[in-house]
């Protein structure tokens, strides 16, 4: 097995930052202090804790930094979301829509709720994965609590037009919570001017540590906590503080909102080059997702004859580092839910892999990619029964 | 996923793949669940001499798989396995025995090596049902359940499994 790796998985996890580590690196033993702690060892988290959630605020486009509190991952924010919305609104109603394209933490928490007796809905999408509006609008009714919608999905990488949906919630007077775990740090957000009441962002999304995310809230939102205890986060989520991996969140924040239209700009020239270098020299090669509304840097393709999974080993094995639909699912036998609820024809979803690139990705790693990439596909269609 | 070496070692330079031109028979499954498809084909001949002069053999086998990393493996080591074997040893040969040669899978993946033992016996049943010859009892209970499986998947890939048909008949290969 070749040493050097070839990473193209930056939409699974990225590496820390080299800036990042350096900045919560104090707050491993010398700031160590807990800042619920009333002495002063506790009282300086308390105040980069503060500092962080200017940071993240500001990020976001919140009114007020109260508005946002860390949790432990986006697993978390989404399950705090759905579940936290439907507790905490049963008076007014029991339908949360969702859309089929959701990551699986907020797919569960769905489900989970549906047998505590409330009632999902699922908006319809289009083939690219694209939210229906109008349809959106007729699901909602006075019953309804919460309309939660992936603003960039994970697996084919489709943008959302949260604007309109944002509007249109707003309008109907029901909560909007969008998971922005893959696009915070890669597309512009706002959530005033987007009219969202509630956001998820993770920080190992965006070169920061695993274990830290953030949730908003705007203010005056009626939401339970799921965590009960020490009363850490206006009461919202209780946990001793997680000072260290908030300030590497906080510090990858800032490095993203500070470099976001030049790296996005490089990843989206990158992003190009290979979906027309697949399609002008692979044939069979299908692309997942929207043409234009996705992610800089989400590459999705089916390959005719191939399974993703055998793909995913034939580039591993040469040092290449690549995923089948997403990280989270690759131990389970079925296609992609995601690839399904498109649409897609059963036997492309079999075949699909995801490329996503990220801050370190440079043309080098790009053309060994392509050169390997048309060879391992060539290799194990050989062996398939089907396109030859 | 965790694979065995031995695995990864078929995957990377798998034995006897890739289409048969004339087979006497073909053997097709898959299955429903992961959607992996596998097609066995192969060549029988007679023992020309020894103690199983007279009896059919397997002269030479060729797989083609659509499928997972263990699917492919799996069906490399069953050509491997089969290939010089009468047909009545080879209707010997067990899922545990492919499991063996792989030094095991994970056990999410331990169907992808059933799936090439009843490959193997599908070829081996389409063979004797076409030369009219006797076809022993489990032989035929394990062709009707992977019969029924197959239906399935070419359901689920109909446009696909055409496409190849036609190809397939206007000689291209
Ligand atoms: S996963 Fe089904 S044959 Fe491998």
């Amino acid at each position: 097995m070749p040493k050097k790796n070839y990473y193209f998985d930056y939409a699974a996890t990225t590496p820390i930052d080299p800036r990042v580590i350096k900045a919560m690196f104090p707050y491993f033993s010398d700031k160590f202090g807990n800042p619920s702690s009333i002495h002063s060892v506790g009282t300086e988290s308390l105040v980069v804790l503060k500092k962080c959630r200017k940071i993240l605020a500001e990020a976001l486009g919140a009114a007020d930094e109260n508005e946002v509190i860390f949790t432990s991952s986006a697993t978390e924010s989404n399950n705090l979301v759905l579940k936290g919305i439907a507790l905490a609104n049963k008076k007014k109603g029991n339908e949360i829509i969702i859309s089929p394209i959701e990551h699986a933490c907020v797919f569960k928490s769905a489900e989970w709720l549906e047998g505590q007796g409330f009632k999902i809905k699922f908006a319809k999408v289009d083939k690219y994965g694209l939210v229906d509006i109008e349809d959106l609008e007729q699901k909602i009714n006075s019953k309804t609590i919460l309309v939660s919608i992936i603003h960039a999905n994970n697996e084919i990488g489709t943008i959302q037009d949260l604007e309109k949906i944002g509007k249109l919630c707003r309008k109907k007077g029901v909560y909007f919570h969008t998971d922005a775990a893959q696009s915070f740090g890669k597309v512009a957000i706002d959530v005033n001017k987007m009219k969202i009441d509630l956001l998820t962002v993770s920080s190992h999304k965006m070169y920061g540590p695993k274990g830290v995310a953030c949730l908003y809230i705007k203010k005056g939102v009626k939401i339970e906590p799921i965590l009960h205890g020490g009363g850490q986060e206006f009461d919202l989520r209780s946990s001793t503080i997680n000072v260290a991996g908030i300030v590497g969140f906080a510090k990858a924040v800032e490095i993203c909102v500070k470099e976001m239209k030049k790296e996005s700009a490089k990843t989206i020239k990158f992003r190009n080059y290979i979906i027309n270098f697949v399609k002008k020299n692979i044939k069979g090669a299908h692309l997942n997702g929207h043409p234009q509304k996705r992610l800089p840097n989400n590459i999705n393709f089916s390959f005719e004859g191939i399974e993703g999974e055998s793909l995913l080993m034939e580039l591993d094995r040469r040092g290449i580092a690549i995923s089948t639909s997403s990280a989270c699912s690759s131990a389970k036998l079925e296609p992609s839910r995601i690839l399904l609820a498109i649409g897609l024809d059963p036997f492309l979803t079999q075949s699909a892999i995801r490329i996503s690139l990220g801050r370190m990705t440079n043309k080098k790693e790009i053309n060994y990619l392509l050169k390997v990439l048309p060879e391992s596909i060539r290799k194990l269609r050989k062996m398939s029964p089907f396109f030859k | 996923m965790e694979y065995s070496e031995k695995v990864l070692g078929h995957f990377k330079r798998p034995s006897n793949y890739g289409r048969m031109k004339n087979p006497d028979a073909v053997g097709k499954v898959g299955n429903i669940v992961c959607g992996d498809v596998m097609w066995l084909y192969i060549k029988v001949g007679k023992s020309a001499s020894g103690r199983k002069k007279g009896e059919d053999f397997i002269k030479d086998i060729k797989f083609e798989t659509f499928g997972c990393v263990a699917a492919i493996a799996s069906s490399s080591v069953i050509t491997d396995l089969a290939k010089g074997k009468t047909l009545r040893e080879a209707l010997k040969i067990s899922k545990e025995d492919v499991l063996k040669s792989l030094k095991g899978l994970p056990p999410i993946k331990v169907h992808c090596s059933l799936l090439s033992v009843d490959a193997l016996f599908d070829a081996i049943y389409n063979y004797l049902k076409a030369n009219k010859k006797l076809i022993p009892q489990n032989l035929e209970k394990n062709h009707s359940r992977t019969q029924k499986e197959k239906d399935l998947i070419k359901e689920k890939y109909k446009k696909w499994v055409k496409l190849e048909e036609t190809i397939y008949k206007k000689g291209k290969i």
